[in-house]
């Protein structure tokens, strides 16, 4: 993305060179978990005992270590391996930015799909026995019923989850990936200012407010019976769940 | 599996003890900066809550600042600001050498900033949940403002937080491992200097998520402990 040699001379060009990248792992790594943790969720709720006892120590293994050992596990850790190195995937797998994608994945998937399940768990029962009574089948259950309430539910949380992710792709740098926080460190150490890490921050910032009003703005439009004609876009809700 | 064992044994041989004092580092760091957090987070909330036009936006411009940056960009900050802080004061009395922050000094004090910024908004919301009739009471009961503080507030604010403290606690426990890219050798430092030199970072790296998991396993269940024990009170259904 950037060359030693067309260095801008303005540092807020400098760490704008990393914004594809901060955006591009966010944005692929939300997509796909978001995906995936759509299936976990439902996993976590199947009647069927393994499943349930896997899903849940999916969960449990990525919310309980951090996320730097997950993502050093996969690009230093999987190389370790003569069969990893001989495989189809190696190609990938030595990639800095693969292994942050999956890394980022496979993090944000675990996180989601407890927000999903508590969407799905919100969804009263007796709409569920409503549904059935209207004869339709499982799929058009979900469809219809159950997963558009559970998504409106699920939303606010998801909506912390996301700026966890954009915060999250800044460890993307400690595997040589040149998004922003590293350009920005790497810019800090060279000129012994911290001006570059501030702009960095300012960056985020940015992406975390516009990602907020996306949700609020998503959340307004989704709930047209919570909402009276005149109001205009809720206040934010000041209390995330810590993660 | 048994080369792996090796790799981890106790003493010269094996890397196995230098991976425990890691975590008691981690651990170390983690507690640190958990009290720290709370210290802030006490004080946040009571800027917060303040009732003095324009003080809560102070607390507001915190929370919001610390919990929309990457935790990875404030400890740079902090680590390379400290050290050109202290070099400027260093340059008054005469001194113009370079100075580095110290990992362990940088770490305590980064992530109390951030534990503090999520335990603002989880003591805040503990005092709002104290009802306000019993302030009330205790003031026509005759109580000090202290004694109201540390008989009726302390008590109830501490149970209402518990459960999302033990969140911050978790997350500042994981958020140690950050203070790895700084130099501090905890878990993760000691998982990657091993890692290369016997080149099987998988070993080590799992060693270290399992080191993790036990550490987080074990404050859950101090949590949940004490959780019990501040509702000890309680009447349940």
């Amino acid at each position: 993305m950037i060359t030693l040699f067309d260095k801008p001379d303005n540092v807020w060009e400098l760490i704008a060179n990393g914004l594809p990248w901060t955006l591009t792992l966010a944005a692929s790594s939300l997509a796909i978990g978001f995906v995936l943790a759509v299936g976990l969720a439902l996993l976590r709720l199947s009647p069927i005992t393994p499943l349930r006892w896997a899903a849940w120590s999916y969960v449990y293994f990525f919310r309980s270590t951090p996320l730097l050992v997950q993502i050093f596990l996969i690009y230093y850790g999987l190389g370790q391996f003569e069969a990893v190195q001989k495989s189809v995937f190696w190609p990938l797998l030595r990639e800095a930015h693969w292994c942050a994608i999956l890394a980022l994945t496979l993090n944000t998937t675990a996180y989601t799909s407890e927000i999903i399940r508590g969407g799905l768990q919100a969804v009263p029962w007796g709409q569920v026995e409503a549904a059935k009574a209207c004869g339709m089948s499982v799929l058009m259950r979900f469809r219809r019923v159950v997963f558009p309430q559970a998504i409106r539910q699920a939303l606010p949380g998801y909506g912390n989850e996301i700026v966890l992710m954009v915060k999250s792709t800044s460890l993307a740098s400690t595997i040589t990936l040149l998004e922003m926080t590293l350009i920005a460190r790497k810019e800090t150490s060279a000129t012994f200012t911290i001006e570059p890490l501030f702009v960095a921050a300012v960056f985020y910032l940015a992406i975390n407010f516009l990602a907020t009003r996306g949700v609020m703005a998503l959340e307004y439009k989704l709930s047209p019976d919570l909402r009276d004609a005149k109001r205009s876009l809720p206040l934010p809700d000041q209390e995330p769940v810590a993660r | 599996m048994s080369e792996a064992l090796a790799l981890l044994a106790w003493g010269d041989g094996g890397w196995g003890d230098e991976m425990v004092f890691g975590a008691f580092v981690t651990l170390q760091v983690a507690t640190l900066a958990f009290v720290l957090g709370i210290v802030f987070g006490a004080g946040g909330a009571a800027i917060k809550l303040s009732k003095v036009p324009g003080v809560p936006l102070i607390g507001d411009l915190y929370t919001t600042l610390i919990r929309g940056v990457p935790d990875l960009i404030t400890i740079y900050i902090i680590f390379f600001g400290g050290g050109q802080a202290a070099m400027a004061v260093a340059r008054v009395f005469g001194y113009t050498g370079y100075i580095e922050s110290d990992p362990l000094t940088t770490g305590v004090i980064a992530l109390g900033i951030i534990s503090g910024a999520y335990s603002t908004e989880v003591i805040r919301g503990a005092v709002l949940a104290v009802p306000k009739g019993q302030i009330e009471a205790a003031k026509a009961a005759g109580m000090s403002t202290l004694t109201r503080f540390h008989r009726i507030l302390i008590p109830q604010v501490a149970r209402y937080a518990l459960p999302g403290l033990g969140n911050v606690w978790q997350l500042t426990l994981k958020d140690t491992s950050l203070i790895s890219v700084v130099g501090l050798v905890e878990i993760m430092r000691q998982a990657f200097v091993a890692s290369g030199s016997t080149k099987e970072p998988f070993t080590f790296f799992v060693t270290a998520a399992v080191l993790y998991l036990a550490l987080t396993s074990l404050s859950n269940k101090v949590f949940d402990k004490a959780e019990i024990w501040a509702n000890r009170g309680v009447r349940r259904v």
